[in-house]
């Protein structure tokens, strides 16, 4: 059987800047992927690919046997590929609820959105209920904190029922409270979902993964687990010596 | 009470005040001019949902306007000529009936017309455009040009359209004589009651969950993208039903006003609607309905004492209300009543983002 999400040969060109140079990539069903790299490395790009909204110079992204290139965006979502952004963005004029059934609502055939919405559907509750912000599920989400946000989109994602999920730095800007809620919320997420996660912060590496890509300057550095990957020299020089001197 | 019987009855008054008081208190030529105001409203409606709710600056909708008043018309034209051709051909030198006009000679086609012509143009712009990820200014400035063009167009063809005077002087609408006081009270009614029915169709329509979808669309595009959805599409569709609503308005402002030319649905009466709908306040249906009654109303009063001021008026009005309450009159109607509200019954103030706890 083939894997989930198989990239190949993958480059992207902005104006003559290579931010991917021949990138493989394969994700299996059920896994959890780490995808590290300093900043600059093209770990968005590299997700702003699969999902549509960058085009490849060359190299093919298959997804479930599908080939990729060339669909729109929302085509891609369709074919159940979620994701988030760096940047949460949710509809700050829609209460908390109204976000997730919206996300819950793409498969709803164009006439029956027509009607009004009554009560919350179990896919709904059962994502407000995993992101833990039942309390605020009738506020508009303009009041939510920015860790708030970041998990109304994870719900969001959780609520469109994707096959992989890809989130882009789901913890910045984070306090040490809201890591430690989204990494257990990742951890439960991941039992059910195929999931590859953009991460930068180290400790979080450490403690929630296990599958780790290290992305460098356009290219896949190493790839293994957290154990073998930290002691790789290479991702010492590139990645971790650097996070060290810029923690110090 | 809850917001929503509040609202219901809100409505009430307001259908009781237009269908029951103003026809009782209002000699007939002000009701006709009340219905005026109503054919804006039916169009601002249509901005209000376009602009309002979806984001989309239409600064044309005098082109769907006119598409229903001129397919109105065409019809009153053909029935007053009666078999012959329509006045202003004969004066223009045209022997032969265009074959555009012949449908429209049929009360039925020309009705169907008026809402399915702007609904057709509109969506094929739409597809157009949207696809494109046109919006913005850009789409703005698009739709101006394309009402620019129109005038044009219309202007140009002398023969086929009754030019720079447009089509008028109709004798006969659907057997009623249009000067009598009973046509003019009956062509207020059949106004005031169709904007009645479309006011509450999109109020339907923005609370629906198309309605959210639409919201969504308009604060983050390209977000919507990613929860699956085309916003190509939603916008297409609702940029139609405004097309469709300014076609209505259009067709009932013949029978009410007696004229269909090219100065009225030029880029300034266009602009003049999109400014009506600011200032009553975009982001409420009530709100572009209300601005577009006040302000033509307004308009009318003004221009009576002292006509060149208006619209320097109208100008600095929406430059301040742009500015300072852009939100507009419903905006501050708002402010005003939450502000009172608290004042009464101290309730802690939404928490802001930073207080939220997390
Ligand atoms: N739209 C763009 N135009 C030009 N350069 C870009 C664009 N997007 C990203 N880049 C460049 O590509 C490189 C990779 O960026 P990115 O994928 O955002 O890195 P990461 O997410 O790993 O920090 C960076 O050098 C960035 O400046
Ligand atoms: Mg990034």
């Amino acid at each position: 059987m083939s894997a989930l999400l198989e990239i190949r040969g993958l480059e992207v060109v902005f104006d003559g800047f290579r931010a991917l140079g021949g990138v493989d990539l394969t994700v299996e069903q059920g896994e959890l992927r780490f995808l590290i790299g300093p900043n600059g490395a093209g770990k968005t790009t590299l997700i702003d690919v699969v999902t549509g909204l960058t085009r490849p110079a060359s190299g093919t992204v298959r997804f479930a046997g599908t080939e990729l290139g060339g669909l729109r965006e929302h085509k891609i979502v369709r074919l159940g590929i979620g994701r988030t952004f760096q940047t949460s963005v949710v509809f700050e004029e829609l209460t908390v609820v109204e976000n997730l059934d919206l996300a819950a609502g793409f498969r709803r055939p164009l006439p029956t959105l027509l009607r009004q919405r009554r009560g919350v559907s179990d896919t709904v509750a059962a994502a407000l209920d995993t992101i833990g912000l039942g309390d605020l599920a009738d506020r508009p989400a303009g009041v939510l904190s920015h860790g708030q946000r970041q998990w109304l989109e994870i719900g969001m994602l959780i609520a469109q029922k994707p096959r992989l999920l890809l989130l882009d730095e789901p913890v910045a800007g984070m306090s040490r409270d809201e890591r430690d809620r989204t990494g257990e919320l990742l951890t439960e997420i991941a039992r059910d979902h195929t999931v590859v996660v953009v991460e930068h912060d180290m400790e979080f590496l450490r403690r929630y993964a296990s599958q780790v890509t290290v992305l460098h300057e356009g290219k896949v550095l190493v790839e293994g687990d957290v154990a073998t990957v930290q002691a790789d020299p290479r991702v010492q020089e590139v990645y971790l010596g650097r996070t060290k001197k810029e923690a110090a | 009470m809850s917001a929503r019987l509040r609202g219901y009855a809100l409505f009430a008054g307001v259908a009781a005040l237009f269908l029951v008081v103003a026809p009782l208190a209002l000699p007939a030529f002000r009701l006709d001019e009340l219905a005026k105001y109503l054919c804006f409203a039916i169009a601002a409606l249509g901005i209000g949902l376009a602009w309002g709710q979806g984001g989309m600056l239409t600064l044309g909708q005098g082109v769907f306007f006119g598409l229903g008043g001129y397919a109105m018309g065409m019809y009153l034209k053909l029935h007053d000529a009666g078999g012959d051709l329509p006045d202003f051909m004969v004066w223009s030198g045209v022997d032969k009936l265009p074959a555009l006009w012949k449908p429209f000679g049929n009360p039925v086609f020309a009705l169907a017309a008026v809402v399915v012509v702007p609904v057709v143009i509109a969506t094929l712009l739409g597809v157009l455009v949207f696809r494109q990820r046109v919006r913005g200014a850009y789409f703005a400035i698009l739709t101006q040009a394309l009402a620019a063009a129109f005038v044009i167009l219309l202007v140009g063809q002398q023969g086929l359209t009754g030019g720079t005077n447009g089509l008028t002087n109709f004798y006969d609408f659907f057997g009623q004589d249009p000067e009598a006081d009973s046509t003019q009270r009956t062509t207020y009614f059949v106004t005031a009651i169709v904007l009645g029915v479309l006011y509450l169709l999109a109020r339907q329509l923005v609370k629906s969950r198309f309605g959210r979808l639409l919201v969504a669309v308009r604060d983050g595009e390209d977000r919507v993208r990613f929860l699956g959805y085309n916003p190509a599409t939603v916008k297409t569709i609702t940029f139609a039903i405004s097309a469709g609503m300014a076609g209505i308005a259009g067709a009932l402002f013949v029978p009410v006003v007696g004229i269909i030319s090219p100065s009225l649905l030029d880029v300034v009466p266009s602009l003049e609607l999109v400014v009506a709908v600011a200032i009553g306040g975009r982001y409420t249906l009530a709100g572009a309905v209300l601005g577009a009654v006040a302000m033509n109303y307004a308009k009318t009063s003004f221009s009576e004492q002292w006509a060149d001021g208006w619209l320097y008026l109208e100008g600095a009005l929406f430059i301040g209300v742009m500015t300072l309450a852009p939100r507009g009159a419903v905006g501050v109607y708002e402010q005003v009543r939450d502000a009172i509200a608290r004042r009464r019954k101290p309730v802690p103030a939404p928490p802001t983002a930073s207080e939220v706890p997390a």
